[in-house]
Parts: structure tokens; C-alpha cells; sequence
């Protein structure tokens, strides 16, 4: 088999995934794309070890190693999301806007009213 | 071509095509739904490539929990079923990631064909690279101790989203002192 068919794979799978973590909006469906991006990368590990002939079999464990990683990755990850849902009642990334300077002064103070609410 | 090459072939554009539709549809359980026959079809590349044990570990652990993860995820955040519009960014957000995944593509196909035009990859014998003998000996000899660092990040994992998903962990009362006086 020639050693470009599955590298090739690979990589259009890890640029799909690219455009699923810039173009969507809902939190899972970007985690959804974030693993496809790594089977690519899975992909590619598995085929550059079998290609290789590698005694210790890297590729492949590190493989494995790293679908472990995407499972507690997904578990925490849907844990934060879960919890922002719970907060804000929304899972739509773009309206996670806290980071961000403030644009409204009335805003700013709802802030401090409720800063002072907590302090009191 | 030989049988190898046209049946991954066929998994290659069968992985590929249902992972665009699980990055355009527009019905959210659909798109969990093909992401397992992506997932499916990558661990059929694995087979294909000998790597056997990672083809049955790909089919337990991403079709079996990941995915199941997914779909809880989907239920608990009362996604939407049936076709929603608020799944996209904005028209223009979407062409730039269009562009930016098309030229990351670009880069990596044309630096790939350049390095490895003519590669073969040898599967003409009979050994099979990944048996589940030879992985386990791999990882228990020369990969133990990552493996064990492996299952200390697990247990950190579970912790963290048993302490993230939990409504009756507040902030100790040292917690709020600290950040009264930070204040």
C-alpha cells in the first residue's frame, strides 16, 4: 500500500476538523470535531509505526495512549460545558463573552451591584 | 491495486465523507451519529494497516464511550432535536474557517506527496504488526512507566468532573475568606 493513502487521510480528516472547531458554534459539536482531529493524528501515528517496522511499536502505543487521553479529555470537557449550561442556560460558544471588554456602561454597573450584593 | 488498497480506499472515502457531514449537518444527534461511522471506518484503516489491537481498543473506547459521552452531552444541554440554524457561526465566520482548513489542507498535502511520493508501506508477509500479543508486550516492557503516569491522569480526570459536576461542592470557607481580603 502506498505509504500516502493513509498520511493523506489523515490529514484531510485534521483540516475537516479544523473547519468543524472555526465554523461551529455549539460546544459539542466543536469537541465532536476537536476528536476528529485527533484520529487523524491517530491515523498518522499508526501508519508511520507500520511503515517503520518499529521494534518498540511507538506508533501504536502512543496511539493508544492517546485515545486514552481524548476520553478523559471529552469527560472533563463535557463536565465544563454541563456546568456553563447550567449557568447561563446556553451552550452556544459565541455568547461566552466574559473575557471580553465590557462595550455598555450599564452593564459595568449590574457587575457592581452585584459585586457588592456578594460583598454585603 | 491490490485488495488492501481498494478496500481502504473505500473506508477512506467513506471516513471522510461522513466526517464533513458531521461538521455541516445541521441536526445535532446526526452529527454524533456520523462521527461513529467516521470513527468506524478509521478503525477499519487500522485493521487494514495490521494495526489490530488498535482497531478493537478504537471500536471500544470512541464508538463505545466517547460517543455514548457525546450523546449524554447532547441530552443533558436540551439540545435541539430535528434541524436548527443555530448550530453555524455566521456566514462570514464560516468562510474563513473554510479557507483556513482548505489551506491547511493545501500545505499538508502538497508537503506529504512531496516527501513521500513512491513509499510503500510492506504488508505482503504475514505478521501482523499490532496482535494484541505484541502490543501488550510492547506496553508492559518498554512503555510501563507512561502507562502508569496514564492511569494517574485518569484518576485526575475523573476527579476533576466529579468535583466540576457536582452541586453540593462550594468554596470552603478558607476559599471566600481568601478572596474577601483579595478584594
Amino acid at each position: 500500500m502506498p505509504l500516502l493513502m493513509p498520511v493523506l487521510l489523515a490529514s484531510l480528516l485534521f483540516s475537516i476538523g479544523i473547519y468543524g472547531v472555526l465554523a461551529r458554534r455549539n460546544a459539542i459539536l466543536v469537541l465532536m470535531s476537536v476528536e476528529l482531529m485527533l484520529n487523524g493524528v491517530n491515523l498518522n501515528f499508526v501508519a508511520f509505526d507500520v511503515y517503520l517496522r518499529d521494534k518498540l511499536l511507538s506508533g501504536q502505543v502512543f496511539t493508544l495512549f492517546l485515545i486514552t487521553v481524548a476520553a478523559a479529555e471529552i469527560g472533563l470537557g463535557l463536565a465544563i460545558v454541563l456546568l456553563v449550561f447550567r449557568n447561563r442556560e446556553s451552550s452556544q460558544l459565541d455568547e461566552l463573552r466574559d473575557l471580553r471588554e465590557e462595550d455598555d456602561p450599564p452593564a459595568r454597573d449590574q457587575v457592581a451591584d452585584d459585586e457588592q450584593a456578594v460583598a454585603s | 491495486m491490490s485488495v488492501v488498497e481498494v478496500l481502504f480506499g473505500l473506508l477512506g472515502v467513506v471516513a471522510l465523507g461522513s466526517a464533513l457531514l458531521v461538521v455541516t449537518t445541521r441536526h445535532l444527534v446526526h452529527a454524533a451519529l456520523w462521527l461513529v461511522v467516521t470513527l468506524g471506518s478509521i478503525a477499519g484503516c487500522y485493521l487494514l494497516l495490521s494495526a489490530e489491537f488498535v482497531a478493537w481498543v478504537q471500536v471500544l473506547i470512541y464508538v463505545g464511550a466517547v460517543v455514548v459521552l457525546l450523546l449524554f452531552g447532547l441530552m443533558l444541554t436540551r439540545a435541539p432535536i430535528g434541524a436548527s440554524n443555530e448550530l453555524d457561526s455566521s456566514r462570514g465566520q464560516r468562510l474563513a474557517a473554510a479557507i483556513t482548513a482548505a489551506g491547511t489542507a493545501a500545505v499538508l498535502v502538497t508537503s506529504l506527496v512531496d516527501a513521500f511520493h513512491g513509499e510503500h508501506i510492506d504488508l505482503s508477509d504475514d505478521r501482523v504488526a499490532g496482535s494484541s500479543r505484541t502490543v501488550g508486550q510492547a506496553v508492559f516492557r518498554g512503555w510501563v512507566l507512561p502507562f502508569e503516569v496514564l492511569s494517574l491522569l485518569l484518576l485526575a480526570a475523573l476527579v476533576g468532573a466529579i468535583v466540576l459536576s457536582r452541586r453540593d461542592i462550594s468554596a470552603g470557607p478558607e476559599l471566600t475568606r481568601s478572596q474577601e481580603t483579595g478584594r
